[in-house]
């Protein structure tokens, strides 16, 4: 079973379903579907955690992923993890499940459409000045534009935008050319190849996933980082990251 | 020779060519990182989560290259502008 043709190379442009303007494609239709996965499961595993020694499979579950996204928040920003957790954590496990979820027969990863994509990477770029005004104030952010000279300022400027196009760009690549390749095989090899190519692609997906959320970190880190005045204290190691945008 | 042809010729040539000129480059740079990050963890195995971790990051830069040539690619055998440019002007 599957909605897409192979001449179509994004989940948009199949209309499932159409009430005069109102269209409903594989991609609202998947992105919605996921959501209501998330929240549901979300609320039916937290709805009785306990704090004895004997906890259920959920909540161990859930433990240990957000306590390994909150290390992993630590270890790049140097920060309390608590103020990003909420957004990266959504961002890394929205996009693991839409990756991981093609093991699925007909569904369609929603992030091999340009559009999701692009709407993640759009969220990452207005968090980036959000966090960086709230912790350095806006006089402070916006200095660091005008950093080593005044004349990297447009540079900067694009930097900002390219990255921005560069995350969007990457996902919908990664996962489109995934699903492209498993289906392009499917008509040639019909039978054993196809199935090492979806494993190999719930890897691709997985580490995608993982790269995006610490990519946002990374940008958000950057910004957010304040310039230690005390000799004592070491430089966060994130300034190396600053200008890995491209 | 007519211009749907043309066009088709150019695309499909052109699209093979992105892909394999495109891919060497992020491919040899991969290879050299990773070479380079195994030798790192081979001496230091103490601080294997931050070099993987960059690893992974820089690997993901390095082939956002080759994924951009694969979506040019991508679009000119599957989306072309083109095509239904000239598919639109002879009717």
């Amino acid at each position: 079973m599957n909605f897409m043709k192979i001449d179509q190379i994004s989940p948009d442009q199949v209309i499932f379903f159409q009430y005069y303007f109102i269209k409903l494609n594989l991609t609202i239709l998947f992105t919605w579907l996921i959501m209501a996965l998330l929240v549901i499961g979300s609320w039916f595993i937290t709805r009785n955690l306990s704090t004895s020694p004997k906890i259920g499979y959920g909540q161990n579950l859930l433990e240990i992923l957000v306590s390994g996204i909150q290390g992993q928040i630590n270890e790049i920003s140097r920060q309390k993890a608590a103020r990003y957790m909420p957004f990266i954590g959504t961002l890394f496990i929205f996009i693991a499940f839409c990756n991981l979820l093609t093991v699925v027969p007909g569904y369609e990863s929603p992030t091999a459409s340009l559009s999701t994509t692009a709407a993640l990477a759009i969220c990452v770029f207005i968090s980036v000045p959000l966090f960086g005004i709230i912790r350095r104030g806006l006089i402070g952010y916006l200095k660091q534009y005008i950093e080593p000279t005044i004349f990297m300022l447009p540079f900067n400027i694009m930097g900002e935008i390219t990255r921005t196009l560069a995350l969007a760009v990457r996902l919908f690549g990664n996962i489109m050319s995934g699903s492209k390749i498993a289906a392009i095989l499917l008509a040639i090899i019909p039978f054993i190849f196809p199935v090492i190519m979806q494993l190999l692609g719930l890897l691709t997906g997985l580490i995608q996933a993982y790269i995006f959320a610490v990519l946002a970190m990374v940008y958000i880190g950057s910004a957010t980082q304040i310039q230690a005045k005390t000799q004592s204290e070491p430089e966060p190691q994130s300034n190396t990251h600053k200008n890995n945008d491209q | 020779m007519t211009s749907i042809s043309l066009i088709a010729m150019a695309s499909i040539i052109t699209a093979g060519l992105t892909i394999a000129i495109g891919s060497i480059g992020p491919a040899l740079g991969e290879g050299r990182a990773v070479a380079n990050a195994l030798s790192a963890i081979a001496q230091q195995p103490d601080e294997k989560n931050t070099i993987t971790r960059t690893l992974f990051v820089g690997l993901a830069m390095i082939e956002s290259t080759a994924i951009y040539c694969f979506v040019v690619s991508m679009i000119l055998l599957f989306a072309n502008p083109f095509w239904n440019y000239v598919l639109s002007a002879a009717n």
